[in-house]
């Protein structure tokens, strides 16, 4: 086996894993009981989708793809700070699942 | 043959990312409550995603290209552990109690210790 054949079954292999690693994070969101758990799941989904896009980069040659991932780390780290600023704000209104 | 090494290399490298991603997804999926699920989303998923960077840092041939992923890594090893511990704190302040069968809730240890005056 030679080893652009090797590097396109390993792209192959990571792509299937990861996109599996994405149905999980969806499950979990879906499912989360309390809000804390889709905001750490959609964290989660963001560095995934991340993997996915670097993985995709090293599939097809196209470099430019390194940088949407380094932005959508940026965007995931931005937005699971709002969102724990949210849930820091909302302590005193009503709660779903298995807040107190 | 040198080149060959590498190739091998990162084919492998990520490998080990992807499965470290995939199992930070199954943490998240099969633990019982938030302040553990964070343990595997944040770890676990720091160390897939900063694998799969440096595959790309590796495979691309081009400095501007790793330097960019390697900055990418940097990135996502320093925000992670903030983001986790932002919303671990958030969702205690919030109320939202660990799993009954946690043994050890220091929070409650660091919150009576303090001194009351500020």
């Amino acid at each position: 086996m030679n080893a652009a054949l090797f590097m396109e079954w390993a792209t192959l292999i990571a792509l299937v894993m990861l996109a599996l690693a994405l149905a999980l994070s969806v499950v979990r969101i879906v499912l989360g009981p309390s809000l804390p758990d889709r905001v750490l799941a959609l964290d989660l989904l963001t560095v995934v989708a991340m993997g996915f896009i670097g993985t995709i980069a090293i599939r097809t040659g196209f470099w430019l793809y390194v940088d949407i991932a380094i932005a959508l780390a940026l965007l995931g780290f931005l937005a699971t700070v709002a969102l724990a600023r949210y849930i820091m704000l909302r302590r005193d209104t009503a709660r779903d699942g298995e807040g107190p | 043959m040198f080149n060959e090494v590498v190739v091998y290399g990162s084919g492998v490298l990520l490998l080990i990312g992807a499965l470290f991603t995939l199992l930070a997804a199954v943490g998240v999926l099969r633990f019982p409550d938030l302040y553990t699920r964070m343990h595997a989303a944040s770890k676990a998923g720091a160390v897939g995603g900063g694998l799969i960077l440096l595959v790309v840092a590796l495979m691309s041939q081009d400095a501007s290209i790793a330097i960019r992923a390697i900055i990418g890594i940097v990135f996502l090893l320093l925000t992670t552990p903030v983001s986790a511990h932002l919303l671990a704190k958030a969702s205690l302040g919030a109320g939202y109690k660990p799993w009954g069968e946690t043994v050890a809730d220091e929070t409650v240890t660091i919150a009576s210790n303090r001194p009351v005056a500020e």
